[in-house]
């Protein structure tokens, strides 16, 4: 019992991780249609980004954590206005082999520089190898400090994002972009502006999945690939939904945690397609899809 | 073209275009303070592309656009909503997910921040015009029905306080009872507040009714104009566009009547 509670928790902190991955992709495709496939990349330079800050400059670790969220910000914003807007009007399959295409490059140009290069760094957070005991040491709950941040993190930041959505102006605006993109504009909402607000956000986001999941699997040039467990994460939570997105990643994380422990070697790695197949066949919109269809 | 001196919405030569498609050519129009004018005309004869021209979505080939005194051509969409020229586009397109009143809320966007409490009185106003939106208000505006769609969809435009408002077929998929409805609300809110109003309809019936001054606009181009009374007794609207039929015509006459749009 104790074991599959522990379990649970380690496969949460994780699936937390696959929940902030899918908000950024989700929080892209609502307002632009288009998936952005170098979503993971953006994490990986967010990890190489607080290391900078951490080991090369000596900043505090709150202070380079601010201070890669910010850089992340004006990168998500940067990238929409100068690769993806010059792209407006064109068919969604270019946006998707541009976002491909950035996360290879994001890739290969992180080994050219030469503190980062193609090594394994770890990132010297100040919880680092910290454990705390529920029920007593040596018999109770154990969970690492690392993976304590995570689901605290999260919990932090998804409510925050739901306060901005819900009550600020800038919030709702930009829902209604993302449902309703000429309307936003028939309002004098301007949607380009917005639009580049959100790839801001959503790399911000990722930069904070980044650098939580950093202290345990290490700062290195392919650290993005966890991208390709947060997408299944969006599937299954229906692709456009911010609830979705968390439950999606939260069940993902959880089930790839029991199936590491219970199942026969290898199947950890394909338990988020396992689960992606079950939902596609059962429930195609994903749970929280919504087929809102449009009333003439 | 009615007396007024100065119009506060000018069109002149504009032409517009899809790509290769001319969709107007070269209309021009006048609408004066305070009236209610209608752009009649069928499926593609270019009544949206005139409205979309006009609020910045489309920009003109050629022509020019002059509000009050300022030109709009080539404007942001953004900067036509500040002068106080808003648009109600064909087909509600309100915002599905978002409450009544956030929806209402989008429609003040252009307004300054400090103007919260005057943009929660306007929402109260408003839905004196439309009671049903007020019980509403919580509700995702997807659910409502269309013609609620509709109220709201002009009750958005109306808190950004806009000195005129492009109606683009408000009567669209709706009976003829709400229709009548609607329209005698957009009245009131002529009325009562001043603005001024350019509506685009297919259904002449309704529009040569409530409004004051009619242009009919036949594949891009304008073919008549005048003040509606007058409009509603030429035999090319009569029969083209109102569907009356004086008996006995049929004999002895070609299969089919040729506008002279005389």
């Amino acid at each position: 019992m104790l074991q599959l509670l522990q379990l649970i928790v380690s496969g949460a902190a994780i699936g937390c991780i696959y929940a902030l991955i899918a908000l950024g992709f989700v929080l892209i495709y609502k307002a632009t249609e288009t998936v952005n496939f170098a979503q993971g990349d953006l994490m990986m330079i967010a990890g190489f980004l607080g290391l900078t800050a951490m080991t090369v400059a000596g900043l505090p670790f709150w202070l380079a954590f601010l201070l890669t969220i910010v850089a992340m910000a004006l990168l998500g914003m940067g990238t929409e206005r100068l690769v993806l807007r010059p792209l407006l009007g064109q068919p969604a399959f270019t946006f998707v082999m541009m976002t491909i295409g950035l996360g290879y490059l994001a890739r290969g140009l992180v080994t050219m520089i030469p503190y980062w290069g193609t090594e394994t760094h770890s990132l010297p957070v100040p919880y680092k190898d910290e454990v705390i005991w529920f029920g007593g040491e040596g018999k109770g709950l154990v969970v690492s400090v690392e993976h304590l941040v995570i689901i605290l993190a999260t919990v932090v930041l998804v409510a925050l994002l739901y306060l901005f959505f819900r009550y600020t102006r800038l919030g709702i605006a930009m829902q209604a972009t993302s449902q309703n993109q000429l309307a936003a504009f028939y309002m004098g909402i301007p949607v380009r502006r917005v639009n580049m607000l959100i790839w801001g956000l959503s790399s911000a986001i990722c930069g904070v999945a980044g650098l939580l999941l950093a202290p345990i699997t290490f700062v290195h040039a392919n650290m993005g690939f966890v991208g390709l467990k947060a997408f299944p994460a969006a599937v299954v939570g229906g692709f456009g939904s911010i609830p979705g997105a968390l439950v999606g990643g939260l069940i993902i994380g959880i089930v790839e945690s029991l199936a590491g422990f219970y199942l026969p070697e290898g199947f950890k790695d394909i338990a988020a397609y396992v689960v992606v197949l079950v939902m596609l066949v059962v429930k195609p919109n994903g749970l929280f899809g919504d087929n809102l269809t449009k009333k003439v | 073209m009615p007396d007024e001196p100065q119009p506060i919405l000018q069109l002149n030569n504009v032409e517009a275009s899809y790509g290769a498609v001319k969709a107007i050519r070269g209309v021009s129009l006048n609408v004066s303070p305070g009236s209610i004018v209608t752009v009649l005309g069928s499926n593609g004869a270019g009544k949206t592309t005139i409205l979309k021209t006009i609020s910045g979505i489309l920009d003109p080939q050629k022509g020019s656009i002059l509000f009050r005194n300022d030109k709009l051509e080539g404007r942001d969409p953004a900067w036509i909503v500040r002068q106080g020229l808003v648009h109600v586009p064909e087909g509600r397109e309100i915002f599905p997910l978002l409450t009544v009143r956030e929806n209402l809320l989008m429609g003040a966007y252009t307004r300054p921040v400090a103007d919260r409490d005057a943009v929660a009185k306007d929402i109260e106003d408003v839905f004196a015009y439309f009671p049903i939106l007020k019980e509403r208000t919580h509700q995702p505006a997807g659910q409502l029905s269309g013609g609620q769609q509709q109220m709201l969809s002009i009750s958005r435009a109306l808190l950004a306080k806009p000195t005129m408002m492009l109606l683009d077929e408000p009567s669209l998929g709706l009976s003829p009872k709400l229709t009548t409805e609607i329209f005698e609300i957009i009245v009131r809110i002529n009325r009562e507040r001043g603005v001024t109003l350019l509506v685009v309809e297919q259904n002449a019936h309704i529009a040569l009714k409530y409004a004051d001054y009619g242009y009919v606009l036949e594949i891009g181009r304008i073919v008549m104009h005048d003040t509606c009374a007058a409009l509603r007794e030429k035999d090319d609207i009569k029969e083209f566009y109102l569907g009356v039929k004086e008996a006995g015509v049929r004999e002895g006459r070609r299969w089919k009547k040729k506008k002279t749009w005389r």
